[in-house]
């Protein structure tokens, strides 16, 4: 091998994995990436059954009801519109989890429609705000929403 | 007087960078042999400016220490009820007081390198000092003008506003620091590189001058990660140990970089060869630094990092990041090519399996940075999108198993060249051992394909580590290959953390009235009673759960919801139970409505040998540098005594003597 290939052989080879770096981050990205919703955009635009997504919204008033095992609670989750989306969730509520705030389920959705939410995420003190929420729409909402994520702006 | 003193320290350090900055950028012009007459100011501002930072970064803490609350960053992130450790650890709790250790210890490094190192040729150092004083000069712009940690308030406050409790932990006292000292620490790597680079005097010599630098940054990287991964598992109460935050990449990234810049380093010191690959990792090392600085420190991501959302501090480190990456790049791309090629290898040796070992390594932090940075590029088109351990774990599974297979053999190798025909022994027991261990746990029971791997990997390992001390007399090992030993045995005790974590888990979760018991794993969990405590700047609900091991006698845990006052804010403190062989952690959640309590109980079997492995690992890299040390500290008693002899011989005029072999 003359001098020159070695480093040329270098380079090809970082490349190379480089660029299989990148293709397995697009190939992933088909499948792997959890894409957002709004409650709305899930009744409308359902992703399919199983598939990791996140929904964040209000928690409806009135809507929590825990189950009889004491552990799996079931709230509704609205939007900007009259559309909502039931969640079941099964674990330790975040400790700031209130009817009328602001939360993020991360979960999927079952063959019923109903999203069933592996973790939540809910105002988490005062400066720590899931982003997300920023971009609650309607003015009850926002206004809502300013009460219950204070130090957004 | 306090925050003058801080603040006139604080200028008068920046104006020695520029002055280092400057007379730095002379040494580049002196003739050989005879040195520049401005450049000889750039060793005495290093040394000077470190003591003013250092000065700096002391009045803050004795600012905190006191409570002055006509300070503003006192005011408004401390508390005059909190704890003094956690006053003192306060300091750096917060933005600016954060962004002025950085400082600190970035002046305190150059200043050491300044001081200390003899080794390298003036043009050089001359050329480091100046990049120093430049990488330096920018972060106390960014400190001077858009977070200055001194500003009085024009009326002192009351009582201050308080710290974060999730930082009221003495995980702070230790996960940041170390962590930081690590970032600067690849901040002198890049700023020899430059040096080097500048002068091409890309050698050996200057490999050996990089190596201490790089092994401590990293060392310290290790124990940072180490230490806030085991912060985050008992602090946040989610059991887990790594999430894929973008904020905790933001860390593994630069780890990653450093790791690869390590091996490669220790090839040029050792072989001659990879010159331009270790320049090159030197400039990503730092670029990645400086990417988790912005990612954490800018507000574009919100997480318990981010303490300030101020655009104008994002985009000054975002032009900071610009300047200091695109410039070294730009250097690199036109130096690259004076620099002399090194030492050639083939690819069944020791390079070859290091240079694998360098591109794997790269890959999976093109793969942690794509993933990191993909969700905030979507959301300038307003897609919202989360990148979780779905696409992490797998993705860089790809590489890191060949990587992993590859560093059971690698240390085996010759340098130069080798026959894999000679390792047959080795190779043979490292692939039974891997076979051996996956067949043995999937007869037991079904598991997913990750963990499987990682346990099977983790066996093999864990053997191959201690094969390079095959044959050798114990006794007359190296130090440093003892550090290399240790640390490669530390991966393999992590990897089987990381998989038995993943594999075996157990978890109860349920709600319990009191008297009410559980079973997880071998354990009876049983809830006592739910009584609220008070601590100094906390109300708390308290479980009292007793634990019996298989009917053993029963220890007692108290998992609590906490209350802070200022800020108001509720935490959740987790429990643990440690065994050695895994750990039983509890957390207690909300009273239903019908009086019962919410228990979660997890049961995870080694899941400390994840951080065993990660001391182990940082053990390994001081037992590395103190080989190092030693060895040059023998080298040069050994020449100065040489020196001595031939001065010894000439004054008896023996005639010419032959010159030290170097």
């Amino acid at each position: 091998m003359k001098a020159k290939h070695q480093r040329l052989v270098l380079v090809v080879i970082a490349f190379a994995a480089l660029i299989a770096a990148g293709l397995i981050f697009v190939w992933a990205s088909r499948n792997q990436l959890s894409y957002f919703y709004y409650p709305e955009e899930m009744v409308s635009k359902p992703p399919e059954a199983g598939r990791a997504v996140r929904l964040g919204g209000m928690v409806q008033e009135g809507s929590i009801k825990t189950e009889p095992d004491g552990v799996t609670v079931t709230f509704v989750v609205t939007g900007k519109t009259a559309d909502t989306v039931t969640v079941r969730y099964r674990g330790i509520l975040p400790d700031l989890f209130v009817e009328n705030s602001g939360v993020i389920a991360e979960g999927s959705l079952d063959e019923n429609g109903v999203f069933v939410a592996t973790n939540l995420l809910a105002k988490h003190d005062e400066n720590y705000v899931p982003k997300e929420l920023e971009g609650m729409g309607t003015q009850q909402a926002a206004k809502i929403a300013e009460e219950t994520t204070v130090g957004l702006n | 007087m306090i925050a003058e003193i801080g603040l006139a320290a604080l200028w008068l350090a920046a104006a020695l960078a520029v002055l280092q900055m400057v007379s730095g950028g002379f040494a580049l012009r002196s003739a050989d042999g005879a040195p520049n007459p401005l450049a000889i100011y750039a060793r005495p501002a290093a040394v000077v400016q470190a003591v003013l930072a250092v000065l700096a970064f002391l009045m803050l803490l004795w600012a905190f220490a006191i409570t002055d609350l006509s300070i503003k960053l006192v005011a408004t992130n401390s508390h005059s009820m909190k704890p003094l450790i956690y006053k003192l650890t306060g300091t750096w709790g917060n933005h600016e007081g954060s962004m002025l250790l950085w400082v600190g210890v970035l002046a305190a490094s150059g200043g050491l390198l300044a001081g200390f190192e003899k080794r390298l040729p003036e043009r050089t150092m001359g050329a480091t000092l100046a990049v120093q004083g430049f990488v330096a000069l920018g972060f106390y712009a960014f400190l001077l003008l858009s977070s200055n940690p001194f500003e009085r308030l024009p009326v002192p406050a009351a009582e201050g506003t308080g710290l974060n409790p999730l930082l009221q932990d003495i995980g702070l006292a230790i996960h940041p620091p170390t962590l930081y000292a690590g970032y600067v620490g690849l901040s002198v790597a890049f700023s020899l590189a430059m040096g080097a680079l500048l002068t091409r005097e890309v050698n050996p010599a200057f490999a050996r001058v990089m190596r201490p630098w790089v092994l401590g940054a990293w060392v310290l990287l290790t124990f940072g990660i180490t230490a806030g991964s085991y912060w985050a598992y008992y602090e946040l109460g989610w059991g887990g140990w790594w999430f894929w935050d973008p904020v905790e990449n933001a860390s593994l990234m630069p780890w990653l970089a450093a790791t690869a810049l390590m091996h490669s380093v220790s090839v040029l010191a050792a072989r001659d060869a990879l010159r331009t690959w270790t320049i090159m990792l030197g400039v990503l090392a730092f670029s990645m630094s400086m990417l988790g600085t912005f990612l954490v420190r800018s507000g574009v991501l919100t997480s318990v990092h981010a303490f300030a959302v101020d655009p104008e501090r994002g985009a000054f480190i975002l032009g900071l990041l610009g300047l200091y990456i695109g410039g070294a790049f730009a250097i690199f791309a036109l130096r690259a090519g004076a620099v002399a090629e090194g030492k050639r290898f083939s690819a069944t040796s020791r390079e070859g399996a290091l240079v694998f070992n360098n591109v794997m390594l790269s890959a999976i932090l093109a793969i942690v940075l794509l993933g990191t940075l993909y969700p905030l590029l979507t959301e300038a088109f307003d897609v919202r999108v989360s990148v979780g351990p779905p696409y992490f774990n797998p993705a860089s599974a790809i590489f890191a198993v060949p990587m992993f297979l590859v560093m059971a053999v690698g240390p085996l190798l010759r340098w130069k060249d080798d026959k894999p025909a000679r390792l047959q022994f080795e190779l043979a027991l490292i692939a039974a051992l891997l076979i051996g261990s996956i067949a043995l746990v999937s007869f037991f029971g079904q598991f997913a394909l990750l963990p499987l791997l990682g346990l099977g990997l983790a066996a093999a390992l864990g053997v191959a580590a201690f094969l390079p001390l095959r044959g050798r007399n114990i006794r007359r090992v190296p130090v440093a290959t003892w550090g290399m030993v240790l640390a490669h045995f530390g991966v393999a005790v992590s990897l089987f953390g990381m998989a038995c974590e993943s594999a075996f888990t157990q978890e109860r979760l349920a709600a319990v009235a009191p008297g009410g018991t559980e079973q997880v794993g071998d354990f009876a969990v049983t809830l006592e009673s739910v009584t609220p405590v008070a601590g100094p700047n906390w109300t708390a609900i308290e479980a009292r759960l007793a634990v019996s091991e298989n009917g053993g006698a029963p220890v007692i845990l108290t998992p609590q919801a906490r209350n802070f006052w200022s800020p108001p804010q509720s935490t959740s403190e987790s429990a643990l139970l440690t065994r050695w062989d895994g750990q039983l952690y509890a957390v207690l959640g909300q009273q239903a409505e019908d009086g019962r309590w919410q228990i979660r109980v997890w049961w995870k079997p080694f899941v400390t040998f994840i951080w065993y492995g990660g001391l182990l690992i940082a053990l390994g890299g001081i037992l590395s540098i103190a080989g190092r040390v030693r060895v040059d500290v023998r080298r040069r008693h050994a020449a100065a005594k040489g020196a001595e002899r031939r001065a010894d011989l000439e004054a008896l005029g023996a005639g010419p003597v032959p010159a030290a072999a170097e």
